[in-house]
């Protein structure tokens, strides 16, 4: 026989509104469930995010290339020539926003008071503003102007390390391919302020061409730096970089990061974990209310069962009600969520707790990230486990004898 | 052919140290198209024989056949079924379903059996008012008065025309003007479609209605007697 779907809908949808008190309450917590799976995955997903976007922009890029060994040995022997004419096809290609190449190389800087040792990064500021670089994080002077600029800009916390400022000289040493001391003068043009304290103290830049001249490589680089679109999927721009650059190594910032890309990794299923654990705390009120509402009408369902009702029918119509129950409070919940989320894009000041964020390498302003798939993963995990959890009162008050059933009172 | 065919039919409760016959070794023939009344003094089984036909309560020992089909061998989903299709309740307590109103209730198992919502709604409009509730289908329980609420369960037992009839005290809260129309009701229906009645009552009057009386003491029948 057909299940009366329309005949149990109904009845649901009123037995639903028959203690319209309890059910408000009900709604209201699991509305206020899945507004904290979602909001709190927003968060969390924006705090991870900025660590990424922080790590990606200190790499820089979402693809690097560089000489085979220079991974292990980052000196200017194991550099690569000017990207050819097959890598220049991928880099100007449509995936690629932005794309520079740069020496980059372990050095010491000297001020006449100290000296201190660094990440020589020698530069085309016009490709490190594109990479990433934000001119607004010159707190003094200004950044180079060209990759022939013969002056550095520096870190602000370096600067006060070697005790000087802005216009002072500082000398800068390094190795050459034949392993000879090569060194210059420069003069500093800029002081730049970071999220993180490390990369103010660590990275100094000067203009790349200034560079190659000081350690006598001609044209080569330390690696290719490339921007893509997306930086979850940074695979396929790596791939192809690596069919246009034989012989070289070609990384997407998951494998030149791996402490970000597990973060990463690790994030998904935290969240899955961290939606099931409100779940259950839900679960208990859930459960409760449909046993309540269950032992509320056991005649009824004793009636139901006496004029013809299989027990299939008695167990749709429970969870009838419950999925009800759950579609709203999840239409509550994912409204207030997103209702919160949305005028908090602009970013959270949580700069009372920045040095434990800058510790985990997040910024002191978190911006929620609301994904769409998080919102239907929360959606599922309602559903899904919430029909799951009701299947045991309803089978129960499927099994109610008739006669027994329709006796209480 | 008998409609209904009950041999020593058994059913004991143990309250404590004591067992309560509810069913001590019954047999029973019921033509179809019978119209009959069992009476007897509370606890006497009259109930107990009804929710044992009607596949409610199950059986220590003994048979029930309702048109040759063993009604005690049925599964959970067989025995809805039949009840659905085949048998009419009408109960003691009304046992209305407290959200829906009048009509919906009336209408209730013949949701459940597919009649078409056209057809539920003629049927059901009709048989309000032959038990003299017009103009109250949009009533939920609460707002019906008790022997309203009892109009409105006979309804709901006789809207499909079921072959058999299972009624406990239908009459218990109702005037003796409603009586009379509800039993005529259920004359007419036993006699222009054949409907069997199985009527449990204390009421005489409603006694003076059957065509075969049974009388029930302690869970055996004591007297069975036709008009």
């Amino acid at each position: 026989m057909a299940m009366p779907v329309a005949a149990m809908s109904r009845l649901a949808w009123r037995n639903l509104w028959r203690n319209y008190r309890r059910t408000v309450i009900m709604l209201l917590a699991i509305a206020l469930g899945v507004w904290a799976m979602i909001f709190m995955t927003a968060l969390m997903r924006g705090m991870v995010d900025d660590m990424v976007q922080q790590g990606i922009v200190a790499l820089p890029g979402h693809v690097q290339v560089h000489a085979e060994a220079y991974r292990d040995d980052p000196s200017i022997t194991h550099s690569l020539p000017a990207p050819g004419k097959a890598m220049l096809e991928v880099l100007e290609s449509r995936q690629v926003i932005a794309w520079s190449s740069r020496i980059k190389v372990p050095a010491m800087i000297s001020s006449e008071y100290e000296n201190r040792g660094i990440s020589l990064l020698g530069i085309d500021p016009e490709g490190e503003l594109a990479l990433g670089f934000d001119p607004d994080d010159i707190v003094a002077g200004q950044f180079l102007t060209d990759a022939g600029d013969g002056g550095v800009v520096i870190g602000r916390k370096l600067a006060e390390r070697l005790e000087t400022r802005l216009g002072k000289r500082v000398v800068v040493m390094s190795q050459d391919p034949g392993n000879t001391i090569a060194d210059r003068g420069f003069r500093i043009v800029g002081i730049f302020k970071a999220e993180l304290e490390n990369r103010e103290e660590t990275i100094v830049y000067a203009g790349r061409d200034v560079v190659q001249a000081m350690l006598r490589v001609g044209n080569d680089v330390s690696e290719i730096a490339v921007l893509g679109h997306d930086y979850r999927t940074p695979e396929k721009l790596a791939a192809d970089l690596g069919d246009a650059a034989a012989g070289f190594e070609v990384l997407s910032w998951l494998e030149l990061d791996p402490y970000l890309s597990t973060m990463m990794k690790v994030m998904d299923g935290f969240v899955l974990v961290w939606m099931v654990v409100i779940f259950l705390a839900l679960s208990f009120g859930l459960v409760n209310t449909l046993m309540m509402a269950i032992f509320e009408r056991v005649r009824e369902i004793g009636l139901m069962r006496a004029l013809g009702m299989r027990p299939s029918a008695i167990v749709y119509e429970i969870l009838v009600e419950s999925l009800m129950l759950l579609a709203l409070g999840l239409l509550l919940g994912n409204v207030l969520a997103v209702s919160t989320i949305i005028p908090l894009k602009s970013g959270i000041d949580v700069s009372v707790v920045a040095e434990g964020m800058e510790m985990m390498g997040a910024s002191s302003m978190l911006y929620p990230v609301l994904q769409w798939p998080d919102v239907l993963l929360a959606n599922t995990v309602v559903i899904v486990l919430g029909i799951l959890t009701s299947l045991l009162p309803a089978w129960r008050a499927s099994q109610y004898r008739p006669v027994e059933a329709l006796a209480r009172n | 052919m008998s409609a209904i065919v009950c041999t020593d039919l058994c059913k004991f409760y143990q309250q404590g140290d004591a067992v309560i016959k509810g069913l001590d070794h019954v047999s029973l023939e019921i033509e179809e198209g019978s119209f009959i009344c069992i009476s007897g003094p509370s606890g006497s089984g009259k109930t107990t024989l009804l929710n044992a036909i009607g596949g409610l309560d199950s059986l220590d020992s003994g048979q029930i056949a309702i048109n040759g089909e063993r009604v005690d061998l049925l599964g959970k989903a067989e025995l809805a079924d039949l009840r659905l299709h085949s048998i009419g309740f009408v109960f003691q307590a009304y046992n209305l379903i407290p959200v829906l109103s009048a009509r919906e209730n009336v209408e209730f198992v013949m949701q459940v059996q597919g009649v078409r919502a056209a057809e539920r709604k003629l049927q059901s409009m009709k048989i309000l008012q032959e038990v003299g509730l017009e103009g109250m289908e949009d009533r939920r329980p609460a707002q019906l008065s008790g022997g309203q609420q009892q109009r409105v369960a006979v309804a709901r037992a006789i809207v499909s025309q079921p072959k058999l009839v299972l009624a406990d005290e239908p009459t218990a809260n109702l005037d003796s003007q409603s009586m009379e129309k509800l039993m005529a009701h259920f004359r007419e229906l036993n006699e222009a479609h054949k409907v069997t009645f199985l009527i449990a009552t204390h009421d005489q009057r409603v006694m003076a209605w059957a065509d075969r009386r049974i009388y029930m003491e302690d869970g055996r029948v004591t007297r069975d007697e036709l008009q």
